[in-house]
């Protein structure tokens, strides 16, 4: 085991802890020291087990058994589980990245607030469609102090959605809207969450909507450029397909999220932005816990 | 004589037609009308239901709770309905509030292969002792079995009948045959159909859903409704007195309803246009074609173009967003010939 990398643990087997695990698997900064879901037949278990990684099927008991094992878990469970690990991991003095929109800690967008959240014990990775249009919502909030409205609507692949982020529509709708008003300060906000069956799949795409009273154009491409290259750091995949654009007295901003195709293909741009900038935030930590210095 | 339950959402999907300007004088007054008709279920709100207000796919004249109060003042044997789509909608933003002002039944709709996304709302709706539908969208876009396990879903769930939705009016006869009598022949709750006229084949896809098996089918006055518009409620229920089918519907008094909706509520009826043809012939959502035709006219483009490239792209209800795209795109396209 390396001993610069931080000791981690996936609580959730689904499609967001596989996909975590293998991108953690490529990380100089983290080590997958156990993955933990609740049935090792089921389809994620059985790809852990093919790279190797150490499995459980006792949930947050297989962590709070050998606290010492872990310095930092990513629960990829469900905002409900969320709710009943978070104050055990915290008893257990270990780091909670909550990859669920459960809200128990602070919100993390990478590309925006990334500094301030190494503070925290348990930091919140908001949503899919929260880490695609959060950043757009913070460059055009930057650029005018007196928006009114901000909507985002995040289109993802019907075969990319597992069932807790299927039970979770809801809580997904609440946090990236309360993650889009925070970081923009936008009067008020909405957020539409639309799932989509075709066959093959679309690649996810999120559009952002905004209300300025007098938009300076030139300023918020400026901003919005800026914004997309810092997320392309952590999602290489992120691109912008419909730069700011002046249409029927609001502003329109539309970005496409490619994935890596790691454990879903491509079309799952879902995935990698949120286990993406969820692998940016846990690195940051290690990094600093080991005095790493990268730019 | 086998009775079939009518559901009226002309001031739901007739929403659509109007921009979702839909005032409360027009509210109370359909609503005094289809009371009277003994029409059994009056569907209200935004076209795309409860919490659809939105630049994505138009904001509505009107709050939610607001057309909710004066529905509710002006109906008295008819139940009222809301539409609501997880995804746009929440159970404590909208579906909460709805009930508590005194909504009778709620459909809750997904797109055709999602009906797993319906489960808390249906539950929540059977919990609060209400009336709960599920809605399968786009169905035209998947085979019978799916529609079937898609289906069963909504059962185990709670739903008290399973309605689909031909929503880009796609359906031929045939199709209907299959889709509603596998349905029909499985499930355990009533079955219901819901038209949208495209292909001039409302009536008739309404007619074989009944001979189907279904026994809910939904109507609206004159046809009201998104794009080419849907079934017009009065030739329905005249279609099925004649079948031997009873609505319960007085069906002089549906006719006066269908009368003071086309003079309350439309500046122009429901008619097939090209762009509605070309809507169903692509198999794209009827209620993107008043965007459609905005954007055409904005980026100067045939608004048959958008269709097709939109129906190439298999969009769902909910992606208005890239009606904009695609019309970039397309005058991108046409500068660098």
């Amino acid at each position: 085991m390396d001993s610069k990398k931080l000791k981690v643990a996936i609580l959730g087997s689904g499609f967001i802890g596989t996909d975590l695990l293998i991108k953690i698997l490529r990380s100089k900064y983290l080590d997958c020291t156990l993955f933990v879901g609740r049935n090792l037949q089921s389809s994620g278990m059985s790809k852990a087990v093919s790279l190797g990684v150490a499995v459980s099927d006792r949930s947050i008991e297989a962590i709070a058994e050998n606290p010492k094992n872990f310095e930092l878990v990513f629960d990829a469970t469900s905002a409900h589980f969320h709710q009943i690990h978070a104050p055990i991991l915290k008893k257990l003095g270990i780091i909670a990245i909550d990859m669920t929109p459960a809200q128990v800690g602070g919100m993390c967008i990478p590309a925006v607030n990334l500094k301030e959240c190494l503070d925290k014990d348990n930091v919140n990775m908001v949503t899919c469609g929260g880490q695609a249009s959060t950043p757009i919502a913070y460059a055009i909030g930057q650029v005018h102090k007196d928006v009114d409205y901000i909507e985002v609507i995040s289109t993802i692949a019907s075969r990319s959605a597992g069932p807790a982020t299927r039970a979770n529509m809801d809580e997904y709708i609440e946090t990236t809207e309360k993650a889009v008003k925070v970081f923009s300060g936008a009067k008020k906000t909405k957020a539409v969450l639309v799932l989509n069956p075709a066959q093959p799949c679309i690649n996810m795409q999120t559009t952002v909507f905004a209300k300025i009273s007098k938009p300076d154009m030139v300023a918020i491409n400026i901003a919005v450029d800026d914004i997309v290259k810092k997320m392309q750091k952590y999602v290489p995949g992120y691109s912008l397909v419909i730069s700011p654009t002046y249409e029927n007295n609001r502003v329109i901003t539309m970005v496409r999220v490619q994935g890596a195709g790691d454990y879903l293909p491509s079309y799952a741009g879902n995935l990698d932005i949120i286990n993406c900038a969820a692998i940016a935030t846990a690195e940051e930590y290690a990094k600093r816990k080991y005095g790493i210095q990268e730019y | 004589m086998k009775n079939i339950l009518i559901t009226d959402p002309t001031l739901r999907d007739g929403s659509h037609a109007v921009g979702h300007q839909i005032s409360a004088a027009q509210i109370a007054a359909y609503c005094k009308a289809a009371d009277a008709a003994g029409i059994p279920i009056v569907e209200v709100g935004h076209g795309n239901g409860m919490g659809a207000s939105s630049l994505q796919v138009g904001l509505s004249l009107l709050e939610d709770g607001e057309m909710l109060k004066i529905a509710r003042e002006n109906l008295t044997t008819s139940k009222l309905e809301i539409f609501v789509l997880p995804g746009f909608a929440t159970i404590n933003k909208d579906l909460k509030p709805a009930l508590e002002a005194g909504v009778d039944a709620v459909r809750v709709a997904a797109h055709c292969t999602e009906a797993d996304i319906t489960e808390r709302h249906i539950s929540f709706v059977r919990e609060k002792g209400k009336l709960a539908y599920g809605c399968l969208m786009m169905t035209h876009m998947v085979s019978k079995e799916t529609l079937l396990e898609e289906a069963r879903k909504m059962e185990s769930y709670g739903a008290q009948g399973v309605i689909l939705m031909d929503s880009a009016g796609a359906y031929l006869p045939q199709d209907v045959k299959e889709k509603v009598g596998i349905l029909a022949e499985h499930l355990n709750v009533p079955v219901g159909f819901h038209a949208h006229n495209n292909l001039s084949m409302a009536v008739a896809n309404s007619v074989a859903a009944v001979e189907a098996g279904a026994s809910i089918l939904d109507g609206t006055a004159k046809g009201f409704g998104a794009g080419a518009g849907n079934t017009p409620i009065e030739i329905l229920v005249a279609v099925l007195e004649k079948m031997g089918y009873s609505t319960g519907i007085d069906l002089y008094k549906v006719l006066d309803a269908s009368d003071v909706a086309e003079k309350e509520l439309m500046k122009v009826l429901p008619s097939i246009k090209p762009i509605s043809v070309i809507s169903g012939l692509a198999g794209v959502f009827a209620g993107f074609s008043k965007h459609v035709e905005r954007v055409a006219t904005e980026y100067k483009l045939d608004p048959r173009d958008i269709f097709f490239e939109l129906g190439k792209r298999k969009v769902v209800a909910g992606q208005e967003d890239l009606i904009v795209e695609v019309a970039i795109q397309l005058s991108q396209k046409r500068k660098t010939q």
